[in-house]
């Protein structure tokens, strides 16, 4: 087969939508819809902004089994409001994490993927985005005791915000090279901070700092995969089936500070410098 | 970003803990222990730090040093407190302007070392350290993720200057295609949108907010009024009949009916999935 014609059949993972993804991950005819659009669960607070809403407020809560396992996949929509995280759909998130974890508590060994396609909080519901970004992540923090948590971010929205912090806490990540992940967007920076510190606009230096490829070469994910829907799965089954991290990277804070605490900061940051600082220290 | 008062979180830090000494050198992040309700418990507060290494975090911003230096302040006082029968009290003294903004910042990933701070205050709390957050001034986004939100108990200072949110209002503006004056006019009637701590109170997730005579400068009975705060928050936690000690207090807010409905449906919906 030619390389034309392995793209052309390949079965992109980016161009799948948030419900199919989740039911693509899930082992077929497996999965359940919970909270799903026919609640109509739309934001109260963006209607209340003559904005568009949408009835799962983008999110796709889907329970099923993965190989057998019992397994509920968050999927965040990029295509609805950049994926921001409002109340509600922070709700479904937050929610299904805490019924996981019950599920532990009560013998039924639950795991959960997240797929990551988000700016952060959706400022229009501001600090209910926010308040439920840390109940999202108080959830992660209990379910990662008994089995992973595993986030996926394909692209090509990214995971951004302190969905990105969420990111940091999962047991393991998995990205594609399409893929950014960062706590600031660079618009943000480059607002904030000025266009020397960070010009939004060159793609090859967004890539080549935040990209799925470094993130995973300087220790800050786990595996760096093709945009092709059999190997995202086959991944995170892997994971699963490698059962907890010795270690959390979260919990990396000595490591981390050492390797910080050798890094020249008089001059910028380049990719290089980060995968030297980490592969030596840190990762 | 608006030019911000951010000493308030060294003066309440040192006049609760009646100058308590450092456990670490460390200058943005200060980290000692004190009594509260008579007991041993740890506080921690960040601290502006003009002289650091990284220019984008010299405000009293939580950058990567700030983060890993947080979550190492919460996981030591775990593992000092493994064995121990009681497990001793953390408070957050939250003021916070921001998480830093700079390209060092992403490079290194400054989400992961946020994700540390985080991921080690809820640890801690599942851990069975009852953890109370104060906020005396800032309390925003990914600041405050890092530092209070895993809190069991949250209280505010009710005063101008005590604000909670998910971004400055410039950039907040910027990025929804909004004038400073249209977001201003839009916080009054979209509460979740404001960034006064009255506005924040509505939503339900304060446990209390505390009327202070000088948040800037507290007096003898500020401090009281403060302490006794904190050890009712205390004695409520341990109270609490939740053996996970979670978060889900802060769901009844008269705001928040959205997320009561949505946890609700998926708890019916979920056995029968199963």
């Amino acid at each position: 087969m030619t390389d034309i014609d392995k793209l052309l059949r390949r079965d992109s993972f980016i161009e799948r939508n948030a419900r199919s993804r989740a039911r693509a991950l899930l082992d077929p005819g497996s999965m359940r819809e919970l909270a799903g659009p026919f609640e109509r669960l739309h934001s109260p607070w963006l209607a209340r902004q003559q904005l568009v809403t949408q009835a799962d407020d983008g999110v796709v809560v889907a329970k099923g089994t993965l190989d057998g396992a019992p397994t509920v996949v968050l999927a965040i929509e990029g295509g609805f409001q950049g994926g921001s995280m409002g109340e509600i759909g922070g709700a479904k998130i937050a929610g299904a994490l805490h019924l996981a974890a019950r599920d532990n508590r009560r013998g039924i060994a639950t795991q959960a993927v997240i797929l990551f396609e988000t700016g952060g909080v959706r400022l229009q519901e501001a600090n209910l985005g926010l308040a439920a970004i840390a109940e999202i992540q108080a959830a992660i923090v209990d379910l990662r005791r008994y089995r992973p948590v595993i986030g996926v971010s394909a692209g090509t929205v990214g995971c951004y915000g302190g969905m990105s912090i969420a990111a940091g806490l999962c047991s393991y990540l998995v990205l594609t090279r399409e893929a950014r992940l960062g706590l600031n967007g660079p618009q943000v920076i480059e607002q904030e901070a000025g266009v020397n510190e960070f010009d939004a606009r060159q793609r090859a230096l967004i890539w080549g700092l935040t990209g799925g490829a470094q993130r995973v070469a300087t220790g800050l994910a786990d595996a760096c995969v093709e945009d092709d829907t059999p190997e995202v799965r086959a991944t995170v089954a892997r994971l699963f089936a490698q059962g907890l991290p010795a270690q959390n990277r979260s919990d990396r804070a000595v490591e981390y500070l050492a390797a910080l605490a050798g890094i020249d900061t008089g001059a910028q940051a380049a990719p290089e410098d980060v995968r030297t600082t980490y592969t030596q220290g840190a990762a | 970003m608006e030019q911000i008062q951010t000493t308030r979180g060294a003066t309440w830090l040192r006049l609760l803990t009646d100058d308590a000494p450092a456990v670490h050198d460390w200058p943005s992040v200060h980290v000692c222990n004190a009594p509260l309700a008579g007991a041993p418990a740890r506080w921690i507060a960040v601290l502006p730090d003009p002289a650091s290494r990284f220019p984008r975090a010299r405000n009293g911003e939580v950058g990567l040093v700030e983060g890993w230096q947080l979550a190492r302040a919460v996981q030591e006082t775990v593992e000092q407190d493994r064995n121990a029968a009681v497990k001793r009290p953390i408070v957050a003294v939250i003021d916070v302007p921001s998480q830093a903004y700079g390209r060092r910042e992403e490079a290194y990933g400054i989400h992961q070392a946020l994700a540390g701070a985080a991921g080690a205050y809820a640890e801690a709390r599942l851990a069975g350290h009852p953890v109370i957050g104060l906020i005396v001034g800032l309390a925003m986004s990914g600041a405050f993720l890092a530092h209070g939100y895993q809190a069991n108990r949250l209280i505010a200072l009710d005063d101008p200057g005590v604000m909670v949110h998910a971004m400055g209002k410039a950039s907040a503006a910027r990025v929804t295609l909004r004038t400073v004056e249209a977001l201003e006019q839009l916080a009054e009637r979209i509460p979740p949108m404001a960034y006064d701590i009255r506005s924040y109170a509505s939503l339900g997730i304060l446990s209390q907010v505390l009327g202070v005579a000088d948040p800037a400068a507290p007096g003898e009975d500020d401090l009281a009024l403060v302490r006794a705060a904190l050890e009712a928050a205390l004695a409520n936690i341990l109270a609490d009949p939740d053996p996970e000690r979670g978060l889900a207090g802060r769901l009844q807010g008269e705001h928040r009916a959205a997320s009561r409905r949505v946890r609700e449906l998926l708890r019916s919906q979920w056995e029968a999935a199963n």
